[in-house]
C-alpha cells in the first residue's frame, strides 16, 4: 500500500468536512502513515474464505410497531440551535442544490 | 456508621433501615466533591441542585412506605457521554459545549426510575477516544492513587470518582475497554456487560458495533446491583439483546467456584506485562485454585491482530458517528460571519470543535471506508473479528471463563505517551478482543504491583449473555483477596485530604 | 444545423434508466415514531431520532418493510432471504446525521420487470423495463433559502431547515438500463412510471402524488449512434414532478444531448434540473467526481431476514395488477378503448367498480360517472370521487331502474346529494321528487288537461295521435315533470279511447 500522501490527508479532510491547515496536512499524513503500517497487519489474515463479522449478536428481523408517538416539540426541537428563525433551523446559505 | 467510605450495598440498606436519609448522603458526596474534585476533576457537571431534590423525592417517598428499588437513594456519577435531560452533556468536547439534551438516555431513565441519585456527569476522553482521559476537550483527569498519573479512560472520570469516594457507583462506557482499563488502573471494579445487554439509547455513539455501557462500584457485589439496574432490554435499540438479565446479584453473592474452569490466555500473559502486574494475576490464579477451580491454558492466536483490527473498525464507524456534528442544529458553529456557505462553517467548526484524536480517527476512518480500500481495510478488520470471536469459542469450549491483565502496566504519567498514539493504543491490547467478540467482562482489582505501588486489575471474560459467571468468579476472588489482606484495597490509597 | 426530436431520434439511439423514489404512506416514520403528516407545521414532528441528536438509535418500521416486499413482489422480484441497512455517508444540512440510512449492495428486492404497453407506429407494443433493485431508505428535510436571488451567496443570505420530512420511509425502485426502446425512450418512461403509479396505488402503500413529492422520478438517458453498440454517457434529469414532464423531460434532454453530440461535444455525467415553464433542463450538480459515499453496512441496525411463509402471507395479500385488472374489467363491462381510457384517465375505473359491486347496473354506473357527477366536479374543480359515495350512487341508480326516479329526477337528486343535503332518500324526501305513478293521481291531472283543451281532446278521439303530445305536456308541467311521460301517454290514450 502506498504511502499517505498530504494530497490523499486534504482529500480525506475535505470528504470528513474537517477544515485543515497545511501544517496539520503535513502533521497527519506522519501519523496516519504510522498508524496504518500498524493495522495493516490485519491483511495478513483476512482470507477471502474467512466472512466478515460486522456485528457481535445474530440478531435479525428487529421491527417496531407503526405507531405514531409523540414528537418534540418545536421548542424542544430547536433548543440547541446556535440559530432559528420561522420554526426552523437557521443555517448558513446552502450552495448547490440537491 | 455509614459515610461515603461504605459500599453501595451498606449504603442501600442503611438507606432501607433509614439510618441515614438520601439528602444526608447525598450531601456527603457534593461535600466530598467539593473538598477534593479540585485536585481529581473527575467531573465535568456536579448537578446539586438536581441531585438533592432527588434525594428529597425519594426520602418522601420513602417516608411515605413506598416500596422502591434496591439502590434507591444511592448517589452515582454518570459519564458525559449519557444524554440527561436538561444537563450539559459534551462527550468530553468542545463541539458540543453548552448542548443540554431535550431527552434523557434508556441508562439514565432507568438511574432515575430506580431512584438512583445523579450527582453529575464525569470527565472522559473526547467521543470515547483515548485510554487516559488527556484527550478531554476540559482538561485530564488525575488518578486519586496518584495526582501525576492518568486514571486510565476513556470512562477516566467514572472511575476516579469512585476510586476517590466522590461517589459509590458510576456508569461508564467500554468501547475497547474504556470501563475495563480505568477500573485497573484506580483499584475499583469495572464490567463490560455483554453487546446489547444494556441499551445504547441516548449513549453518543463512538463505534457502535463495539460500544457498550456498564457499571463501576468499589466491589463485585455493588457492580452487579448498579448492572442489574441499568441492564435489560430496549425497543429503542435494535441491537440490544431480547432476553431475561443475567443474574449477576445473586452470582455475585454465590461466592463459589468450584469445579469451575479458568481459562489462561497464553497470548495475555507473560512477556509483554509489567512483572508487578503477572505476579499480582498469578497470586489472584492460586486463590481461585484454593477455592476450588481448574486452571487450563488456552490459545487465542488471533488476539494478535485485534488490535490493529479495531483500530480500523472503531475509526471507520466514529468517522460516520460523528458527522452529525456539523453545528446545523446544535452544538458549536464557528465562523457564521454571515458571508460563509454551510459547507465552509461546518468545516470551520469541525476543526475548531474536534480536538486531534478525534480528527485523526476521523480522518483514519474516512480513509478505510473509501472506495478501493474498503475490502483492504474496514472489509479485512472485520473478517480479523471473525477469527477473534473463534478464538473465543474454541477457548470457551475448554473453560467457564478467560482471565488476563487488563493492562500491560499499572497507571501511566500523565503525559507519559501522549504524542505517540501507537504506544497509547497498545495499552487496550488485553481488553479489545472482548469488545471484537461482544462478550463481557470484568475488571477486578487484585492487589498492588510490587514495583510502584499502584492497582492492577484481573480481567475475567465470559461467553455471550452469560456475564453473571464473572460475577461469580469474581466476587469469589475479592472474598479471598480480602480476607487475605484485612481491609479493602482502597484503604491504600492516599488520602487525598492531605495529598497536595 | 439542429436537429429536432426526429431528427435526434433517426441519428441516435436512447438508453434509458429510471430511478423512482416513493414515499410510503406509513403512519409513523422509518426509523422512529414521529407522524408522516403532509403540511405540518415546520419541525413539529420531529424527535431525538430523526433530528439526529447525539445518542438517538434507529428502530426500522415493521410496516414500512412489508410495503417493500409488497412491491417488490409486484414487481416481480426476488425477495432477498438477507439483506442489511447501510450507511450511504455525505454532508448536507438537510440531512440530520450527514449519513442516508439506506441498503447498497444488500438490498431487500432485487431482479424484477414490469410490462409496459405503449402505442408505436406499428400499434401497440409491450417493453419489458427490468428492474435491478427496490430498495428502503429515508427522505431528508427541506430546506428554505431566503434572501438574495443570485445563487451567489452575500450577506443577507441564509437558508431554513425543517426536518418533519427527515425519515419519512422511502423506497427507491431502480430499472436496469432499458435498451431499444428508439424514438419511443420518453413514452416507455412515461408507461413505465404511469403503470409503476398505478401498481403502488393499488397497493395502498403509497400517496403517489407527484406534485406532492411522494412519487419522484430521476430518468438517466444517453446516447449513442443507432448500430454502434454502444453506451454514452448518461445525464440524470431530477424535479420531474408529473407524468407529462417525464415524457417532455426526456424528449428535451435527448434533443439537447444530440445536438451536443452533433456539435462535437461530449456529454457530461451530472445532474440535471427540469424546468416545467420551457420542458428544458439545466445543470445541476456535476458528478464528474464521483462522490464517495463510504457505505457501510448500519451497525446500529441488525439484518432483515423474510422467511418464506411471510413472503407468502404477503403474496397473498397482492391485489390484481391494475393493467391486468382493466383489460378484465373492460371485457366485463364491454365497453369500446375510447370509453375505457376516459374511465382510466378520469381515475374512475374503482370508483365504477365499485358502484357496479353495489348492485348499479353497469352501464348506468358508467354513464352516472362520467357524466353529471364529472360534470358537477368540473364546475367545482373537485375530484368526482370526492362529491358523493359510491353507496349513495348505487342507490340512486337502483331508484332510477326501478323506475322511482326519471334521470331528470335523480340529476336533481345527485345535486341535492352533493350540496350537503344528505342522503337520496333524505333529498327526495325533502324535495319531493318521488315519480308520481298513482293512476288516479295522474288521472286528475289528465282530465284537467283534456277539460282545458277539449278540442285537442276531440282530434285524439278522432284519430289524430300526435295531437297527443299537446296534452301529455299539459299533464306534465302540471305534476311539476314528476310523472312519467311514457304512463301519462298510455293512460292518456286509453281514457280517450285510442287505448
Amino acid at each position: 500500500m502506498a504511502a499517505i500522501s498530504r494530497d490523499d490527508v486534504a482529500h480525506l479532510a475535505k470528504l470528513a468536512r474537517v477544515e485543515m491547515t497545511p501544517d496539520e496536512l503535513d502533521h497527519m499524513a506522519t501519523e496516519l502513515d504510522q498508524i496504518l503500517g500498524a493495522v495493516k497487519r490485519v491483511q495478513e489474515v483476512a482470507t477471502a474464505d474467512i466472512a466478515p463479522t460486522s456485528h457481535p449478536l445474530s440478531m435479525s428481523n428487529v421491527f417496531r410497531d407503526d405507531v405514531v408517538k409523540p414528537s418534540l416539540t418545536n421548542e424542544e426541537a430547536l433548543s440547541g440551535a446556535p440559530a432559528k428563525a420561522e420554526d426552523r433551523f437557521k443555517v448558513p446559505q446552502i450552495l448547490g442544490e440537491e | 456508621m455509614t459515610n461515603i467510605h461504605s459500599t453501595a450495598a451498606e449504603m442501600a440498606s442503611a438507606l432501607a433501615t433509614k439510618e441515614i436519609s438520601s439528602v444526608e448522603l447525598t450531601k456527603q458526596h457534593l461535600d466530598r466533591i467539593s473538598a477534593v474534585d479540585g485536585k481529581i476533576h473527575a467531573f465535568l457537571h456536579v448537578d446539586s441542585e438536581g441531585a438533592i431534590a432527588q434525594a428529597e423525592a425519594i426520602d418522601a417517598k420513602r417516608a411515605a412506605g413506598e416500596k422502591l428499588a434496591p439502590l434507591a437513594g444511592v448517589p452515582i456519577a454518570v459519564k458525559d457521554i449519557l444524554a440527561q435531560k436538561g444537563i450539559p452533556t459534551t462527550a468530553g468536547s468542545k463541539i458540543l459545549e453548552g448542548w443540554r439534551p431535550p431527552y434523557d438516555s434508556t441508562v439514565v431513565a432507568k438511574l432515575k426510575a430506580a431512584g438512583v441519585v445523579i450527582l453529575g456527569k464525569t470527565n472522559m476522553d473526547e467521543f470515547a477516544m483515548g485510554s487516559s482521559t488527556e484527550n478531554s476537550a476540559y482538561g485530564t483527569t488525575q488518578n486519586p492513587w496518584d495526582l501525576t498519573r492518568t486514571p486510565g479512560g476513556s470512562s477516566g472520570g467514572s472511575a476516579a470518582a469512585v476510586s476517590a469516594f466522590e461517589a459509590p457507583l458510576a456508569i461508564g462506557t467500554d468501547t475497547g475497554g474504556s470501563i475495563r482499563q480505568p477500573a485497573a488502573l484506580t483499584g475499583i471494579v469495572g464490567v463490560k456487560p455483554t453487546y446489547g445487554g444494556v441499551s445504547r439509547y441516548g449513549v453518543i455513539a463512538y463505534s457502535s458495533s463495539l460500544d457498550q455501557v456498564g457499571p463501576f462500584g468499589r466491589t463485585v457485589l455493588d457492580t452487579a446491583l448498579l448492572h442489574e439496574v441499568i441492564a435489560g432490554h430496549d425497543e429503542r435499540d435494535s441491537t440490544s439483546i431480547n432476553a431475561p438479565v443475567p443474574q449477576v446479584v445473586a452470582a455475585a453473592k454465590k461466592l463459589d467456584v468450584k469445579g469451575m474452569k479458568i481459562g489462561v490466555i497464553k497470548e495475555l500473559s507473560g512477556s509483554g506485562f509489567q512483572a508487578g502486574v503477572s505476579a499480582r494475576i498469578n497470586e489472584s490464579l492460586e486463590l481461585l485454585v484454593a477455592a476450588g477451580a481448574e486452571i487450563v491454558e488456552v490459545s487465542c492466536p488471533n488476539f494478535e491482530y485485534a488490535l490493529a483490527a479495531y483500530y480500523l473498525i472503531a475509526p471507520s464507524e466514529a468517522s460516520s458517528n460523528l458527522a452529525r456534528f456539523d453545528s446545523m442544529r446544535y452544538g458549536l458553529r464557528v465562523g457564521d460571519d454571515g458571508s460563509k456557505g454551510a459547507e465552509e462553517v461546518m468545516s470551520a467548526t469541525r476543526e475548531a470543535g474536534f480536538g486531534s484524536e478525534v480528527k485523526r480517527r476521523i480522518i483514519l476512518g474516512t480513509y478505510a471506508l473509501s472506495s478501493g480500500y474498503y475490502d483492504a481495510y474496514y472489509g479485512s478488520a472485520q473478517k480479523v473479528r471473525t477469527l477473534v470471536k473463534q478464538d473465543f469459542e474454541k477457548a470457551f469450549a475448554k473453560a467457564d471463563v478467560l482471565v488476563s491483565p487488563v493492562t500491560p502496566t499499572t497507571a501511566f504519567k500523565i503525559g507519559e505517551k501522549s504524542n505517540d498514539p501507537v504506544a497509547m493504543y497498545l495499552s487496550d491490547i488485553a481488553t479489545i478482543p472482548v469488545n471484537m467478540a461482544g462478550i463481557g467482562g470484568m475488571s477486578l482489582p487484585v492487589g498492588l504491583a510490587e514495583e510502584d505501588g499502584l492497582p492492577v486489575g484481573l480481567q475475567i471474560m465470559a461467553p455471550l449473555m452469560q456475564d453473571d459467571r464473572f460475577y461469580r468468579v469474581g466476587g469469589t476472588l475479592e472474598a479471598a483477596l480480602l480476607s487475605k489482606w484485612g481491609k479493602p484495597i482502597l484503604s491504600n490509597a492516599p488520602d487525598l485530604m492531605v495529598q497536595k | 444545423m439542429t436537429l429536432d426530436y426526429k431528427g435526434a431520434t433517426e441519428k441516435y439511439e436512447p438508453t434509458l434508466g429510471l430511478e423512482v423514489h416513493v414515499e410510503l404512506n406509513t403512519n409513523s416514520k422509518m426509523f422512529c415514531s414521529c407522524a408522516t403528516e403532509f403540511g405540518a407545521e415546520p419541525n413539529t414532528q420531529t424527535c431525538p431520532v430523526c433530528l439526529g441528536l447525539p445518542g438517538a438509535l434507529p428502530v426500522v418500521n415493521g410496516k414500512a418493510i412489508e410495503s417493500t416486499i409488497l412491491i417488490g413482489l409486484a414487481l416481480n422480484c426476488s425477495i432477498a432471504p438477507y439483506s442489511r441497512f447501510a450507511r450511504k455517508n455525505y454532508f448536507y444540512p438537510d440531512m440530520p446525521k450527514n449519513f442516508q440510512t439506506s441498503q447498497y449492495d444488500e438490498p431487500i428486492c432485487v431482479d424484477g420487470y414490469l410490462d409496459v404497453e405503449i402505442e408505436t407506429d406499428e400499434g401497440p407494443k409491450v417493453f419489458r423495463v427490468d428492474i435491478e433493485r427496490v430498495h428502503m431508505e429515508e427522505d431528508t428535510g427541506k430546506s428554505l433559502h431566503v434572501g438574495g436571488s443570485t445563487g451567489r451567496i452575500h450577506g443577507a443570505e441564509y437558508s431554513l431547515l425543517d426536518y418533519n420530512r427527515a425519515g419519512i420511509p422511502l423506497v427507491e425502485i431502480v430499472t436496469r438500463i432499458i435498451p431499444g426502446t428508439g424514438k419511443y425512450a420518453p413514452q416507455v418512461a412515461r408507461a413505465y412510471v404511469t403503470q409503476l403509479r398505478d401498481i403502488l396505488r393499488s397497493l395502498g402503500v403509497s400517496d403517489v402524488k407527484m406534485e406532492q413529492g411522494s412519487l419522484r422520478c430521476d430518468a438517466n438517458v444517453s446516447l449513442a449512434p443507432i448500430g454502434s453498440g454502444l453506451l454514452g454517457t448518461r445525464s440524470e434529469t431530477k424535479n420531474v414532478n408529473s407524468l407529462r414532464s417525464v415524457e417532455r423531460a426526456l424528449t428535451g434532454e435527448i434533443e439537447r444531448q444530440a445536438n451536443r453530440l452533433e456539435a462535437g461535444e461530449r456529454i457530461i455525467q451530472e445532474t440535471r434540473h427540469f424546468l416545467e415553464e420551457s420542458g428544458l433542463t439545466r445543470p445541476g450538480r456535476s458528478k464528474e467526481q464521483a462522490e464517495d459515499y463510504r457505505y457501510f453496512p448500519e451497525p446500529d441496525l441488525v439484518p432483515v431476514t423474510p422467511d418464506a411463509k411471510w413472503i407468502e402471507e404477503l403474496r397473498a395479500k397482492l391485489p390484481e395488477n391494475p393493467a391486468d385488472r382493466r383489460k378484465r374489467l373492460q371485457k366485463e363491462w364491454n365497453v369500446p378503448d375510447s370509453e375505457m381510457n376516459s374511465l382510466i384517465n378520469a381515475e374512475l375505473v374503482d370508483v365504477v367498480e365499485e358502484t357496479i359491486k353495489l348492485g348499479a347496473e353497469p352501464t348506468r354506473a358508467r354513464t352516472w360517472w362520467l357524466g353529471e357527477i364529472s360534470r358537477l366536479a368540473n364546475e367545482k374543480e373537485v375530484a368526482p370521487t370526492s362529491l358523493i359515495t359510491t353507496a349513495f350512487v348505487a342507490e340512486i341508480i337502483a331508484l332510477i331502474t326501478s323506475g322511482d326516479l326519471t334521470d331528470k329526477l335523480a340529476r336533481q337528486v345527485v345535486e341535492g346529494v352533493v350540496n350537503g343535503e344528505g342522503s337520496p332518500k333524505q333529498v327526495i324526501e325533502k324535495r319531493g321528487l318521488k315519480v308520481v305513478s298513482d293512476d288516479s293521481a295522474l288521472m286528475v291531472a289528465i282530465e284537467a288537461a283534456i277539460a282545458a283543451q277539449p278540442d285537442t281532446a276531440e282530434r285524439i278521439r278522432g284519430g289524430n295521435i300526435p295531437a297527443a303530445g299537446a296534452l301529455i305536456g299539459a299533464v306534465m308541467k302540471a305534476t311539476g315533470g314528476q310523472a312519467d311521460a311514457a304512463k301519462v301517454r298510455e293512460l292518456l290514450l286509453k281514457h280517450l279511447g285510442q287505448g
